[in-house]
């Protein structure tokens, strides 16, 4: 019987987390730090039983892997999509239970056998969807499913109770705006970066001799840290500002939106510049030659043979630009620019984990959302240029 | 191999690399005294110049931080390059590549924000989230230049009887060293700016000057911070790249 040995390694780290870290904390207020409870003694017998039937079917599927792959494999992803599910359940009806006949200030937090499981099971999943499947749209796909899976418990109301939720339900209406922002910081910069920086990359295509000055300039773009180009923009820009105040009013000033922007364009500038560029010097001269041979014009040749050739490698120039956009944009709350780095800091100041993760979360999750969905487009473009 | 950087290998050798160095140094040396400066560019400021730490302070402060983060992050991430891509841990290297590949969609800064609180406040949650997170690309690395060592060459290592042990280090590693310091460049360059940040989970470092001029509505002590830090990652990424093409093996 060979094993899978990851899937073993894995439950048994996930298993030593359950045993010897706390999995909830109840607290009377936010400033005391509470009664660490671990996840036997969190969740009914019933959830107990549940659990622990799921795991030891785990161990079964993961002990004996070789002689059905296929079906193992298969069962594997449902079990570890049914226990990650149970584990996020019980701990909101935990904080549910729990919180009845309690003060209006007492509060349930997670604690890190909560997360060590969640993280567990994660690369658990991943390590069967790996073996399974080595094509982008099963795996998009069922990441997308499990993640919706995980948000119909959220909406559910299951969950109501925990502190991060009851964070949530205090700040409902500052957590989309802030999620808006967010995404408009990343796709206002998305299309000035787009304009700058694919005709320059169509430059060092056709100008050898500038190619390389123009990477290593865009480079030291990408080299400064986030938070120093944002404040090297806020002196110019808010001089600029005071100086005319016709841009003032078109909101030009030192903090705020404006130097946010800017940064990103600039951070954006050397994935889209030089994609383009290894896009383009990718197409096979033969191809180019053959569409000649057919009589095809210029025009033609570059829509109809050149951009569908590069566009895969211009996408992933996009991906990494939008990754890395929305993570930027959470430093860019600290010079005023909104968006969910405004929780993640205002969080941090006040030592309220419960604010920074309602800030880093969803920003987590925004940006591996961006990622699996550009991936996507990037195979899906791959596809049609090949046909 | 991640890519932000990868083309540089391709440019031409640059000569700034001594100059900015000095002028980071000469920086950090004489910002103390630069008030004339900021008073006459920004008029009408209380404090001109950051002064509740030395910027000698401060630097020293963010190259411990980054340097110990990135001495820890090369330790475990070469090794489990290495286990990934040996018989023995062949079986991991899927989901190694994968959690490296996905954590790095992971923003710094969240990284960061999330690790830091659950360790305390301070200097060491401030190391063990830049170690974390700056092992991702390390490990992507390892692993992508492990493999690109052609099989002929392992065979002939092979057939000239070198054990296990002798073809890793004297034939793998050699042959990978070029990839590996690209990706050890990724992640020393991303954690001097997670390290910027690192000043609001209460860990010292250039980024306090800057979040401090932020609070305090300074612009003087953003820019005294932000020049510095900025320089100090330039001429990172400048020595990194002239180790890159030292480490090339067509540098002959």
């Amino acid at each position: 019987m060979k094993p899978n040995r990851v899937i073993v390694t894995l439950l048994v780290l996930a298993l030593a987390a359950t045993l010897l870290l706390p999995f909830a904390n109840l607290a009377e207020n936010r400033l005391v730090s509470g009664t660490p409870y671990r996840f036997w003694s969190a969740l009914t017998t019933g959830q107990l039983v549940a659990a622990l039937a799921l795991t030891v079917s785990l161990t079964g599927m993961a002990v004996s892997w070789y002689k059905r792959p296929v079906l193992n494999g298969n069962a594997t992803l449902v079990c570890c999509l049914c226990l990650l599910l149970l584990v996020i359940y019980a701990a909101g009806d935990f904080a549910t239970r729990s919180l009845e006949d309690a003060g209006p200030a007492a509060r349930v937090s997670l604690s890190s056998a909560f997360w060590a499981q969640i993280f567990c099971l994660s690369l658990m999943m991943i390590d069967v969807l790996q073996r399974m499947t080595r094509s982008i749209f099963m795996q998009v796909f069922f990441a997308l499913f499990a993640f919706a899976a995980v948000m119909l418990l959220f909406f559910s109301g299951a969950l109501d109770q925990l502190s991060i939720m009851r964070e949530y339900a205090n700040r409902q209406e500052a957590f989309a705006g802030a999620l808006v922002q967010h995404m408009m910081l990343v796709i206002s910069a998305l299309g000035p970066a787009l304009v700058i920086g694919v005709p320059l990359g169509l430059l060092a295509l056709r100008r050898l001799r500038l190619r390389s000055g123009l990477f290593s300039t865009l480079n030291v773009f990408q080299t400064v840290p986030s938070i120093a180009l944002f404040g090297l923009l806020v002196a110019p820009l808010s001089a600029l500002g005071e100086a005319v105040p016709l841009f003032r009013d078109l909101g030009i000033r030192g903090i705020g939106s404006t130097p946010a922007i800017i940064a990103l364009v600039l951070y954006a500038l050397l994935p889209i510049a030089r994609n383009t560029y290894a896009g383009f010097a990718q197409v096979p001269t033969a191809a180019i030659e053959a569409a000649q041979g057919m009589g095809m014009t210029p025009q033609q040749i570059l829509w109809r043979i050149e951009v569908p050739l590069a566009l895969p490698v211009l996408l992933s120039g996009l991906r990494i630009v939008v990754v890395q956009s929305i993570g930027l944009a959470v430093v860019a709350a600290l010079i005023g620019a909104g968006g969910l780095g405004t929780f993640v800091f205002n969080g941090l100041g006040q030592y309220a984990i419960d604010l920074v993760l309602l800030g880093a979360i969803p920003t987590i999750i925004l940006a591996v959302l961006a990622d699996c969905l550009l991936q996507l487009l990037v195979s899906l473009s791959r596809r049609k240029g090949v046909t | 191999m991640i890519g932000s950087r990868s083309l540089s290998a391709s440019l031409p050798r640059t000569g700034a690399l001594p100059w900015l160095a000095a002028l980071f140094v000469a920086l950090t040396l004489f910002m103390g005294q630069s008030a004339p400066l900021f008073e006459w560019l920004l008029p009408g400021l209380d404090n001109p110049v950051y002064d509740r730490h030395s910027f000698p302070d401060l630097v020293l402060d963010h190259v411990v931080l980054v340097a110990a983060s990135s001495l820890i992050s090369v330790f475990i991430g070469v090794s489990a390059g290495i286990f990934a891509t040996r018989s023995v841990g062949q079986e991991f290297k899927p989901v190694i590549s994968a959690v490296s590949a996905i954590g790095q969609t992971f923003p710094p800064a969240a990284v960061l924000a999330v690790v830091a609180p659950l360790a305390g406040f301070g200097f060491k949650p401030a190391l063990v989230a830049l170690a974390l997170y700056g092992l991702l690309p390390i490990v992507q690395n390892t692993m992508a230049g492990l493999e690109t060592v052609p099989s002929a060459t392992l065979e002939a290592a092979r057939g000239m009887g070198l054990s296990k042990r002798e073809i890793l280090t004297r034939v793998e590693l050699p042959l990978a060293m070029r990839v590996i310091t690209a990706g050890i460049r990724v992640s020393v360059i991303v954690n001097i700016g997670t390290a910027t940040i690192a000043s609001t989970v209460g860990a010292r470092s250039l980024g306090t000057p800057i979040i401090s001029g932020l609070v305090s509505q300074n612009v003087a002590y953003v820019l005294q911070g932000a020049i510095l830090v900025a320089l100090l990652a330039i001429v990172t990424d400048l020595f990194f790249e002239r180790l890159e093409r030292f480490f090339s093996v067509d540098r002959n």
